[in-house]
């Protein structure tokens, strides 16, 4: 399986994600400069966390109208799989991939820091291979993750099972905990925590690890065992 | 604002402008000597800069040139933008601590920031990946709401800089005492990773090359940051506010990784930040260091506002801002480096060969100077020092012996200190964990991060206990070192060197002279005994406000080595059955102590004493315990002494509780802060090969499973508390204080 990072100016986990699906994963990786617009050549995308422009204006709103989008709404519908991460899940919502806003957090200060989270919907090709309300421990750092998201909307995700994970104890005051939400069509996944710090038990976890394997495997069910 | 085209030579002269400047007379004549004629405006203005205390260390140098800075371990030792340590494989780890003091003094959120981003360009200008920071703060106590405004925006500043950059703050201290009111202190540290043949220089050598400008533009920001960095605070220092720069950490972020690409490319000659005085001292020394001269036309350098003289320009602190020298014909290769990240390099000057220092600007030399009398004639003063009163009759004293009587209140109380109390508050803002390779995080006795590919760590600690320095500057000087390594130790590590951050008063006065000479002096006591050379540093003097001197705190950033990652071992005991050890023994020692803050609200009588063998031999005793796999967690006992350590060793969420017998005086057995001291937990079956290697523990008690924190004193049970309780409070004590009213 071959997966991308794609590298925005201000993306600060683009190596951490790459060092998680190469090394942790074992599975083939490349960071793509967000300049070079063509994804064709890989089958999952990831977007990782950091601050893109410096999270100057609103966070991700920036990089969101970047040519690279484009590509990634085009690979959306193809049905290739995008994993966005902390500012990846900003910039998805910026781009109206995910539906939703971040606000800043309900204390008004970064917070960094290892939290449990709830596996609500474990049928999807991220996090297939957890368990249904496993709780998982997962670090998050960002300052505005606080996910919100109009009543209709949340009516919405929820009937259609959107929500794949949430906080047990909410620390930014997401609009029902919600911690990650994935599209309607089920292949583009965004979440607050970050899942790449979280694939060594030396760095105090290694829970975010099944997310990869998730990938892989639902990847290769459908590519390579000829299903 | 001066604007320089008007002032002639002879009103510099004449109306002693020099002396705005932070110049004395006698520096104003030998200026004259140097240049052979009367310097002009501009002139003046970049020799006050580089004569500066913060730019020339003129006060300092002599006190300096006591540290050793040698070992076979020293790459690089002091005079580069950082020092550079060998940790094997090929790799050297670069680092160096700098203060941020008066800046973060007028405008906390951007002082801090700035000083985050300043330590972090030293170390990615030597060409190493910026791979953590540490900071050490001080401030006043948290009962004002000018020192609340102080201590949450110089936390917000540091968090905004390094968050958006992408280096883990993985460590540091805060401590907070009534002399830091007027004047807190903010000394960022930042540490690098580097393959050593990638070592940089800022050298511009190479006659014909090409200097080129790259990052920010520059703007009036900062004029004169160096010079407002060495005088006192005062009142009116709050008009000093736009001598205080401001960051951009999205500049800085662009700026690392494309430095980081162009350190590879053959093109380069030299790299240097443009950090205090900025403009002027990284062209000059860059010149001076090759043994070169440099003409820059200004007309080129990118400009953030119109109309900017040559004075502004040379002296604009503005951030973000890089100096590189370039191989004649090859710039090109650098400009396509940059670009990618949306960066312009730009050509400003050429390397001359008349050391000379020659600025252009619309067609006419404005400047012209020797380019070597900048970095290397500042004067040097020999400055007076005589043994403070407050000295003497501290030392003449007899023993202060605290009266406790309840000793659980007063471990509860000790807990709500705010030097001690958990900062969790401060490290929760911080991205401790970007990059991946954070394995101890904040609240640990050392921070530790692995190296990626390789069976290593690297341990990271920031030590300084002022109030004894302040109660016996030699002493405590050895102590902050020794404190420093103890703490390297504890995580598993070999210490390895150390970055100084001097932090001290009014030179000017014999008094804070003196406190400065033997801090030093103890230190490279301490530093020497330990095998710790001293391979970077920063001074910082003038920190007094309205006339009152902060306790002299010269802060020492260390680095030890994990030999591999099994030695990595953390402050919190592990699991109940483990045999818990004091390494050390304990007298009645309270002077400048915890202790003595709450009962007294002042500090006096004498320091901690503390034997360097002893402390040297414990050290390594521990370590090779440590390394033999004999050790489970392991702390040194510091501010509060045996109890508060006992507690903190507790406060994780793994639902433990201990059980102590100590014996002698309760007082001092709970509460001295005797130095050379460790908190060990074992295994039991490891407990008797621990006690083969480690000479002076001696057995305690026995962590348990009953979440109980439990003291006797022979049979009787002095302390006995729910640790979630004690938790609670030293967890609560700081974002209690800050909502209380002022």
């Amino acid at each position: 399986m071959k997966f991308a990072v794609v590298v925005f100016p201000g993306s600060n986990c683009d190596r951490d994600m790459y060092h998680a699906a190469k090394d942790a994963l074992g599975e083939e990786t490349e960071l793509v400069w967000y300049q070079d617009a063509n994804l064709d050549a890989y089958d999952a995308i990831l977007l990782p966390g950091g601050f893109s422009y410096g999270d100057y204006l609103r966070s991700g709103a920036i990089a969101s109208t970047s040519a690279i989008v484009t590509e990634l709404k085009k690979q959306a519908e193809k049905g290739v799989p995008i994993l966005g991460v902390c500012n990846g899940f900003q910039i998805l919502l910026e781009s109206g991939l995910l539906p939703g806003a971040m606000l800043r957090n309900k204390n008004l200060k970064f917070m960094c820091r290892f939290e449990n989270l709830v596996v609500e919907n474990n049928k999807t090709m991220f996090s297939s291979a957890y368990k249904k309300d496993e709780v998982v421990s997962i670090p998050i750092a960002h300052g505005e993750g606080n996910y919100y998201c109009d009543p209709e909307t949340l009516a919405e995700l929820k009937a259609n099972n959107q929500i794949v994970f949430t906080y047990q104890n909410n620390p930014n005051g997401s609009v029902s905990d919600i911690a990650g939400i994935i599209s309607k069509e089920g292949n583009v996944l965004g979440m607050m925590p970050h899942p790449e710090r979280a694939v060594e038990d030396l760095l105090g976890s290694a829970d975010g690890l099944k997310l990869f394997q998730s990938m892989l495997e639902n990847w290769r069910e459908h590519y390579v065992a000829g299903a | 604002m001066l604007q320089a085209p008007e002032i002639t030579p002879e009103m510099v002269e004449q109306d002693k402008l020099y002396k705005d400047m932070g110049l004395t007379d006698k520096e104003y004549d030998m200026i004259k000597d140097i240049m052979g004629r009367k310097p002009n405006f501009t002139e003046i203005g970049i020799f006050s800069v580089m004569w500066s205390e913060h730019c020339s260390y003129k006060t300092s140098k002599p006190l300096l040139s006591k540290f050793p800075t040698e070992g076979p371990q020293v790459i690089q030792g002091p005079g580069e933008g950082a020092g550079v340590v060998d940790i094997g494989d090929g790799q050297g780890v670069v680092f160096k601590v700098e203060s941020h003091n008066h800046p973060s003094a007028v405008e906390p959120y951007q002082g801090a920031a700035t000083g985050v981003g300043g330590i972090i360009r030293d170390v990615f200008s030597m060409g190493a990946r910026p791979i953590a920071s540490l900071n050490s703060l001080r401030f006043g106590n948290l009962n004002t709401g000018r020192v609340k405004y102080l201590f949450e925006e110089v936390v917000h500043g540091i968090a905004g800089y390094g968050n958006c950059v992408g280096v883990p703050t993985v460590g540091g201290e805060v401590q907070f005492d009534d002399c830091y009111e007027g004047n807190p202190l903010v000394n960022a540290m930042a540490v690098g990773l580097i393959d050593t043949k990638d070592i940089q220089k800022g050298i511009a050598a190479g006659l014909g090359n090409t200097i080129m400008y790259v990052g920010s533009k520059t703007g009036r920001d900062g004029i004169h940051g160096a010079t407002f960095a060495s005088e006192d605070l005062s009142e009116d220092s709050e008009s000093k506010r736009s001598n205080v720069q401001v960051g951009d950490p999205f500049m800085e972020k662009l700026l690392i990784e494309a430095c980081l690409e162009v350190i590879h490319s053959d093109a380069l000659v030299g790299i240097q930040d443009m950090g205090a005085a900025g403009l002027t001292s990284s062209a000059s020394e860059m010149a001076s260091k090759a043994g070169m001269g440099m003409e820059m036309n200004l007309d080129s350098i990118p400009q953030r506002e119109e109309n900017m003289t040559a004075y502004e320009m040379m002296l604009s602190e503005s951030q973000e801002r890089m100096l590189l020298c370039v191989k004649k014909g090859e710039e090109q290769e650098i400009v396509d480096i940059f670009k990618k990240y949306g960066l312009e390099a730009v050509a400003v000057g050429v390397v001359t060969d008349d050391k000379m220092f020659r600025l252009v600007h619309n067609d006419e030399v404005v400047a012209d100077i020797p380019v070597d009398s900048l970095a290397e004639d500042a004067p040097i003063f020999y400055k007076d020092s005589k043994v403070p009163a407050y000295y003497t009759e501290y030392q003449a004293m007899p023993d202060y012996v605290p009266a406790v009587n309840d000793y659980a209140g007063a471990l509860k109380k000790l807990l709500l200190q705010p030097t001690i109390a958990s900062k969790e508050y401060v490290y929760d803002q911080y991205d401790a964990m970007v990059q991946a390779n954070t394995v101890l995080s904040p609240g640990s006795d050392a921070a530790v991060v692995r190296i990626r590919d390789y069976d290593k760590a690297i341990a990271m600690t920031t030590d300084c206990n002022s109030r004894y320095i302040y109660l016996d500057p030699e002493v405590g000087g050895k102590i902050a070192v020794a404190e420093a390594a103890r703490n390297i130790v504890c995580s598993g590590a070999k210490p390895l060197a150390l970055t100084d951050g001097l932090n001290f008063g009014n030179p000017d006065k014999p008094e804070n002279f003196w406190q400065m000479e033997k801090s030093v002096e103890g230190m490279s006591a301490a530093s020497l005994k330990l095998d710790t050379p001293v391979i970077s540093g920063n001074v910082s003097l003038y920190n007094e406000s309205n006339g009152q001197a902060i306790f002299p705190t010269p802060i020492v950033g260390m680095v030890g080595l994990h030999a591999s990652l099994k030695d990595i071992t953390p402050s919190f005991f592990q699991q109940e059955g483990d045999v818990i050890y004091l390494i050390g023994d304990t007298k009645a020692e309270f002077g400048g102590s915890e202790l003595q803050n709450l009962l007294e609200g002042k500090y006096f009588g004498k320091a901690p004493a503390i034997d360097l063998d002893v402390e040297a031999k414990r050290q390594a005793q521990l370590l090779t315990a440590i390394q033999q796999g004999h050790v489970s967690s392991a702390h040194d006992l510091a501010e509060g002494g045996l109890a508060v350590a006992v507690a903190e060793s507790l406060f994780t969420n793994k639902k433990l509780g201990a059980s102590i017998t100590v014996s002698g005086d309760l007082t001092a057995a709970l509460y001295s802060e005797t130095q050379s001291r460790f908190l060990v937990s074992v295994k039991k079956e490891e407990a008797e090969a621990f006690e083969k290697v480690v000479e002076d523990a001696v057995r305690i008690g026995e962590v348990t499973n009953d979440t109980l924190l439990q003291v006797k004193h022979g049979k009787e049970v002095v302390i006995e508390e729910k640790v979630d309780a004690l938790q609670a409070l030293w967890k609560g004590a700081i974002p209690c204080l800050l909502k209380s009213k002022a």
